[in-house]
């Protein structure tokens, strides 16, 4: 089956995020008052080839480990696709 | 000694770096291609500045991938000289062989300007021909050059005296006014913990003779041409 994963990665909370800091500036200069906090990071996304949506997880989880995120500065997440299924 | 020199797609300091070891310091010279795993019998690896494979993803992410670091992973394993500098910095955070890593600079911008070092530790291989202490100056030109490492793993680097490099104003005060960047501790280098792993981003290939405005920074080649008999390399 094919899988499509949108994979989210963000900076962690403890790193300083000063695009993140920029944009908010932004966005308040722009009238919205309301916005507490903003942090930028990055979407990706993979299409791949997998036996089960389970297979797909892992081995979308060990990609993110050791190439798509930094564990040392990011956070990930993703979602997963399969035929109009969404896993999460 | 011979220094070996990687080239990334992406790489620009190399030829800057080889003049440096060939015409200034006079030691043997050896461009590394990075597909290829021999490093040739060199005694130092020399990972310049640039922006290898475009700095996709992140910077250095990619490039530890390339067929010579795993040569060069099991090179320091062995005690081997791994000198990254700026871009060669990012590659071994990435590489996981110095801890931490490099993040956007906190001014947003890419910064090429001098600034001034304090050199804190004199007994290893790379700054032996530096004083006690002694404040050197040296320009950087990065755009994610801001040392960023977990509180647990900043305080071990402290402990073990494996910060070599911090930025500091001319008369070598550690001030937030003279970090140019960000970094935490106002870190611009720091060494493995076994201290043959060193990763730094200010450029000394860019001033190491007069004419380019400062000569400080061939005090780190000539340390590491000095004690390539003293290295041992089991």
């Amino acid at each position: 089956m094919k899988a499509t994963a949108r994979v989210i990665v963000t900076p962690k909370p403890v790193v300083n995020d000063p695009q993140g800091l920029t944009v908010k500036q932004g966005l308040m200069t722009l009238g919205f008052r309301e916005v507490e906090d903003v942090r930028v990071g990055k979407y990706i996304e993979v299409s791949l080839e997998a036996e089960t949506m389970h297979e797909a997880r892992e081995r979308v989880e060990a990609m993110c480990r050791q190439l798509l995120a930094n564990h040392v500065i990011e956070d990930f997440h993703f979602e997963l696709d399969h035929e109009g299924g969404k896993h999460r | 000694m011979k220094f070996g020199v990687v080239v990334f797609p992406g790489t620009w300091s190399d030829r800057d770096c080889g003049w440096v070891v060939d015409q200034v310091v006079g030691a043997q010279l050896q461009y590394l291609w990075h597909k290829d795993a021999d490093l040739k019998g060199c005694d130092c690896v020399i990972l310049p500045g640039g922006f290898a494979y475009g700095d996709y993803l992140r910077t250095g992410a990619i490039a530890r991938f390339a067929p010579v670091m795993e040569s060069i992973g099991e090179f320091a394993d062995r005690g081997g000289l791994v000198w990254g500098i700026c871009n060669g910095f990012q590659i071994l955070c990435e590489a996981g062989l110095l801890p931490g890593a490099l993040i956007r600079n906190s001014s947003l911008e890419f910064r090429c300007e001098w600034t001034h070092l304090m050199v804190e530790r004199k007994d290893l291989p790379f700054t032996s021909a530096c004083s006690e202490r002694e404040v050197i100056r040296m320009p950087i030109s990065h755009g994610e050059g801001s040392y960023f490492a977990e509180p647990a793993v900043l305080s071990r680097l402290e402990q073990n005296g494996q910060v070599v490099f911090r930025y500091c104003d001319p008369g070598g005060r550690v001030l937030p006014s003279a970090n140019p960047n960000g970094s935490l501790h106002n870190i611009a280098g720091i060494i493995n913990k076994r201290g043959n792993v060193l990763g730094m981003m200010p450029h000394p290939e860019r001033c190491s003779e007069p004419e380019l405005g400062g000569a400080d920074g061939v005090k780190l080649f000539r340390s590491v041409a000095g004690n390539a008999m003293k290295v041992l390399v089991s």
